[in-house]
């Protein structure tokens, strides 16, 4: 067999093995999806009935009120649910190089990526189907996206890509991180990029300092584009800004993470 | 004697250090196939680093080391597809079961579907893990977790295994049950290296000895030989009073008293010929014993021959 060959096989294992552990393990899949749904819930019922006011109508699609503001905020919520999942990633990868197996993994003639690709793949699903739950709340409690098919698959697409980014950003932590406690608390800060953003209300309502700090920081372009897929708001260079920016994001920290891995080796 | 056995694992003038800490300082090794060589040091003296360096997972400073014809650093996947490592720390999946561990194991070493599977299940059973086989591994005892990190390591019949302090924390039990299957192993041909810090399983497993100590080799030999090199095996002879006691000192020469419990040590190593003849001398002088006893030099007065009493630091800590 070619060692492209070896390498996908190699991978593919390692990817069964982490789904089987995400298995084995669903309190903290469950803990992390439930964190999004509950900032949903508190928005946009304790919250929204207020927000929903200083929207513009472009943004509630003819919704007013709560149903307008769910609208308005499921985009953001998404994006958030892939901040939070990344957190569950940080921990297994920190789970596997401070426990001894690694050292297994390393003494054998496998393929040098495997480990990682592994653990991003497995990442990748989870957080998906996460997305998934999210979305199926959403959609419960009264969220209607006006996407058609599509802008159903760019929107598929952007949060695959936006995932990809996340994802290995949370490796390379993962992996920077001496224990699993500091691997479980470095990417939160993540979880709170949509709220100094676009994600919960609009941009223009800020202070200026902080109005130009959401202006640049890739959660407001993702959101934008998101929320113009599914529910028909102006996209304009928001999408090819998103792309640049998760683009960057996973290969720096694709970069960086192979990096660390390999480090590993002389310690 | 000549040994037609080729030589699996060799360590030339390997140096490593940590900052200013040298840990391997000069280090020359070989390890002959199909033998049992135990790397033998207290805690600190570097037998990890070398087992580390050996299972490709650090480079060595300078020096080379080969296993399986593939240098550690210029071939590292060559020397990797040879060897098995099992560590200190357990390198199981605790959210795994026994069985998927193999599988996983299996899969890693591209053994196909049917093999693979009969490759674990054969493991199972000589592990003697059938029963626990589709348990979480989290709530394996201490000796089953070994049994199963070994398992592990043999899936893909390495040619070459390393054990790092193979029983160190496991019962007497579970300590038997591990140096029977490394005997087995090595019976089945494996090369094997492992460290230890207990004289008493070098003693019990090796055919070679190396003492690793401040990360020099400072002895090495068989077991026998490095008993050899103590002096210090005697007869210890009880006798009943101070009168028998001098008149059975005049009898041997360069024997010790001890006038305060009637001891004689005489030297000597105990085998059964000078055992009879000091034995009719006694009878001979009409000497009556009360108690004999062979006291033979064991590996504690070899290490601690070669290393020297341990400082105050190393007791402090």
């Amino acid at each position: 067999m070619s060692t492209l060959a070896y390498t996908v096989r190699d991978s593919a294992t390692m990817l069964r093995r982490n789904l089987r552990r995400l298995r084995r393990y669903p309190s903290m899949t469950l803990l992390l999806v439930g964190m999004p749904i509950v900032f949903m819930l508190l928005f946009v019922y304790v919250l929204g009935g207020q927000l929903s006011h200083g929207l513009g109508s472009e943004y509630v699609a003819g919704h007013t009120g709560r149903a307008g503001y769910l609208n308005y905020v499921t985009p953001g919520i998404l994006l958030m649910t892939v901040a939070a999942a990344v957190q569950g990633t940080a921990i297994v990868v920190a789970m596997d190089m401070t426990g001894g197996i690694i050292d297994r993994f390393r003494t054998m003639a496998i393929a040098r990526s495997a480990v990682l690709t592994g653990h991003v793949l497995a990442s990748l699903i989870q957080t998906l189907l996460s997305i998934g739950i999210v979305l199926g709340v959403a959609v419960a409690l009264g969220f209607r996206p006006t996407a058609g098919p599509l802008e159903w698959l760019a929107a598929i697409g952007v949060l695959t890509l936006f995932s990809l980014a996340l994802i290995w950003l949370a490796t390379a932590l993962g992996l920077a991180a001496k224990s699993v406690e500091t691997a479980s608390n470095t990417p939160m800060f993540l979880t709170l990029l949509p709220f100094l953003g676009s994600g919960f209300v609009l941009v223009a309502s800020m202070p200026t300092g902080l109005r130009q700090f959401a202006h640049y920081q890739p959660f407001t372009p993702t959101t934008e584009t998101l929320r113009g897929l599914l529910t028909g708001t102006p996209i304009g260079t928001d999408a090819i800004v998103t792309i640049a920016w998760s683009v960057g994001i996973a290969l720096a920290s694709y970069l960086w993470a192979r990096h660390l891995y390999t480090r590993r080796r002389s310690t | 004697m000549t040994d037609t056995r080729q030589p699996v694992v060799v360590v030339s003038g390997v140096r490593k250090s940590f900052g200013e800490t040298a840990v391997l300082d000069d280090v020359d090794l070989e390890v002959l196939e199909g033998t049992i060589f135990a790397l033998l040091g207290p805690n600190g003296a570097g037998k990890t680093t070398m087992v580390r360096i050996l299972a490709t997972l650090v480079p060595p400073d300078s020096g080379a080391a080969r296993v399986a014809g593939h240098d550690v650093v210029a071939d590292p996947d060559g020397v990797r597809a040879s060897i098995g490592v099992t560590g200190q720390f357990s390198a199981v999946d605790d959210l795994l079961t026994g069985k998927e561990n193999l599988q996983l194991m299996a899969d890693l070493n591209h053994l196909g579907r049917v093999a693979g599977r009969a490759r674990v299940d054969d493991l199972l059973a000589r592990f003697d893990l059938v029963d626990a086989a589709s348990r979480l591994v989290s709530t394996y005892s201490g000796g089953m977790r070994r049994r199963l990190d070994l398992a592990m390591t043999l899936i893909g019949s390495p040619r070459v295994i390393f054990l790092d302090e193979p029983t160190t924390g496991l019962d007497p039990r579970s300590r038997r049950q591990m140096w029977d299957g490394i005997r087995n192993l090595a019976a089945s041909g494996v090369t094997i290296l492992l460290t230890t810090q207990y004289l008493d399983e070098a003693d019990e497993l090796a055919d070679r000895i190396a003492v690793l100590d401040h990360g020099r080799i400072v002895a090495d030999g068989t077991p026998d030989e490095l008993k050899r090199r103590i002096p210090g095996g005697h007869v210890r002879l009880q006798l009943s009073d101070s009168p028998t006691l001098r008149a059975a000192a005049a009898l041997f020469d360069g024997a010790t008293l001890d006038e305060e419990r009637l001891v004689l040590r005489v030297p000597g190593d105990g085998d059964v010929a000078s055992l009879r003849h000091l034995l009719e001398q006694l009878d001979d002088a009409r000497i009556a014993v009360e108690d004999l006893s062979i006291d033979s030099p064991d590996l504690d007065d070899v290490f601690f021959a070669v290393t020297g009493p341990p400082s105050l630091e190393e007791e402090a800590a």
